[in-house]
């Protein structure tokens, strides 16, 4: 058995606000396992991102216990490394500059500048974007941006990969383009991941585990599905592959049967 | 021209399309009348296959879009001229323009001569003006941006300070020439001190917007980085306000020099708002018509000079 990365235990998240209390998550038990991929998949408003959110420490739970390699998590750091839905590159900065940025507070203390600059140079070939590091992101396209986006993430050599919707704002070629490349990326650093998403395909597609959330308010883990194909996993082989079709309908009729209530 | 002959003979686009291909006969026969109506369907011209034909249109379209762009604006300087001579033509007080032209003349013979300490050539007025806008408008920029930034990061602080500017921001700075009279005993730092006050004002709202106006992603990204508070002034905070910044500065620089004129005119001294007092007390209207043009070119000149560089780090646009 793999070590826990991230263990979130009874956590919930009540918000308070001008009409009440708002409960957005309650009882969530999850343990997050070195090297696996899991999608936190539900209807919007379920707060998969509100999840995501509290494993970056950007928000801090109402309740429960979320630690991260056995310790409290108690803040955002960069060893949960968050890979924006809408890239959140600076655009004020080159490619090259808003990975280095990263690298620079995460490697710099220990680490000279030629290592840093090799670092962020390895980074960018890695999301096969080395050419264009001295391009600011309004010279790119929204799928490069978000390449840089993973590449900064990636650079901090971070314990867990949180991407909210990551490919959410993109065309669904360029989305499949990037869907593919994530995977070899997985492959080839055995990077832990968690990834909010609303797309059904992507999630059996890129997961080990797909975590299927309830409507909200006060949502919940309703099902947990295991995704056992093996990898690494062929975009066309699958769309005609028997498993792959049943694991997208286990995650259908949760989506559109138990849970229909707020898709209407 | 090549087109012309082409058009006025009916046998073109037929023979075209006969031997040759006819989307090249096509393009010759519509030539002519494209040329004759808008640039619009000569750039359509343009790719014909003899190489002299797209270089006249080419020059053509240039040509017309270059006058498009130049006529308005020259149509509606006449018109102003017209208006004003018109407006001369029944007598009166006002010079013509003809007159005010030829004071010109003489006047920018020798801008810069000193025959004493209240008789010196426009462009040492001009220069005295800009001098003391330079200098009141530089420390309200060294108080107000820094204000901003605090007034913007600390909530408690804006909403102590909020009604405070609130309530002087309104008041025309020219109310506070007293006051600076007062305390600086001379007329000099006095107008610079009307600049000031009414300087701060722009740079300390904009900078405070453009503070509270950082998205959150850029924020959260300093938030999962960690980013010391330094880095995340100047590699986060400092970037996204500098548009804000920018455009309090262009505010207020249009602000700074409309009060000048107006405080100078109550001081005294070398400055173009005082020689357009001077020039009414020497009964010489021509010149303060001249004054009137020269304000408005070095009015515009700085708010386009600050247009240039506010578009030079408008990352949004980009």
């Amino acid at each position: 058995m793999s070590k826990k990365i991230v263990q979130i235990e009874g956590v919930g998240q009540t918000f308070d606000t001008k009409s009440g209390r708002f409960t957005a998550l309650r009882d969530i038990h999850l343990d997050i396992l070195e090297g696996e991929c899991v999608s936190l998949i539900g209807h919007s408003g379920c707060g998969k991102s509100t999840l995501l959110n509290l494993i970056a420490g950007l928000t801090t739970p109402t309740q429960g216990v979320m630690l991260c390699d056995g310790r409290e998590i108690a803040g955002p750091g960069p060893e949960r490394a968050v890979v924006f839905q809408n890239h959140s590159l600076l655009p004020w900065l080159t490619c090259f500059d808003n990975v280095y940025l990263a690298v620079e507070r995460v490697f710099g203390a220990r680490e000279g500048k030629a290592k840093l600059k090799q670092r962020t140079h390895d980074a960018l070939a890695l999301v096969g974007l080395a050419h264009a590091e001295t391009k600011f992101p309004h010279e790119i396209s929204g799928g490069m941006k978000q390449r840089v986006g993973i590449a900064r993430a990636l650079s901090m050599a971070p314990r867990i990969l949180l991407m909210d919707e990551p490919f959410g704002a993109l065309d669904a070629l360029t989305r499949a383009n990037l869907q593919d490349e994530l995977m070899k990326i997985l492959a080839a650093t055995g990077a832990t991941v968690v990834m909010v998403t609303h797309d059904v395909d992507e999630a059996v597609l890129l997961s080990d585990r797909v975590v299927m959330l309830t409507n909200g308010p006060a949502a919940t883990i309703g099902e947990i599905l295991e995704v056992r194909l093996d990898r690494p996993r062929e975009r066309l082989a699958l769309a005609h592959d028997r498993q792959f079709a049943e694991y997208r309908a286990a995650i259908m009729e949760f989506l559109y049967q138990k849970q229909l209530r707020s898709a209407a | 021209m090549n087109t012309i002959v082409m058009a006025s003979s009916p046998t073109g686009p037929d023979a075209g399309a006969g031997s040759g291909p006819t989307g090249a006969g096509r393009t010759r026969s519509e030539a002519p009348r494209a040329g004759a109506a808008t640039g619009k369907a000569a750039v359509q011209a343009a790719p014909a296959p003899e190489r002299t034909e797209p270089i006249t249109a080419r020059f053509e379209t240039a040509l017309q879009a270059g006058l498009r762009a130049v006529l308005p604006p020259v149509v509606g300087m006449l018109l102003l001229i017209a208006v004003w001579h018109l407006a001369t033509l029944g007598g009166g007080g006002i010079p013509s323009p003809g007159q005010t032209w030829q004071a010109a003349l003489v006047l920018f013979a020798d801008p810069f001569y000193v025959a004493g300490p209240n008789d010196q050539g426009i462009g040492w007025n001009v220069l005295a003006s800009l001098q003391r806008v330079g200098i009141g408008f530089g420390i309200a920029a060294l108080v107000g941006i820094p204000a901003g930034f605090m007034l913007g990061r600390f909530a408690l602080l804006a909403q102590m300070l909020n009604p405070v500017i609130s309530l002087l921001r309104p008041v025309s700075p020219l109310a506070w020439l007293p006051i600076g009279l007062l305390v600086f005993q001379r007329a000099d730092p006095a107008a610079t001190w009307t600049i000031f006050i009414c300087s701060i004002w722009p740079m300390i709202l904009n900078t405070a917007q453009g503070v509270t106006r950082v998205p959150q992603d850029y924020l959260n990204v300093a938030r999962v980085l960690k980013l010391a508070e330094w880095k995340v002034f100047t590699k986060i905070l400092f970037p996204a306000v500098l548009p804000y910044m920018l455009t309090g500065i262009r505010l207020s620089i249009g602000t700074a020099w409309l009060v000048i004129v107006a405080a100078e005119m109550l001081t005294g001294g070398v400055g173009i708002g005082f020689w357009v007092w001077d020039e009414w007390n020497n009964l010489k209207v021509e010149h303060i018509i001249i004054a009137i043009f020269v304000i408005g070119i070095v009015g515009l000149i700085l708010e386009q000079t600050l247009m240039l560089v506010a578009r030079r780090f408008n990352y949004e646009s980009r």
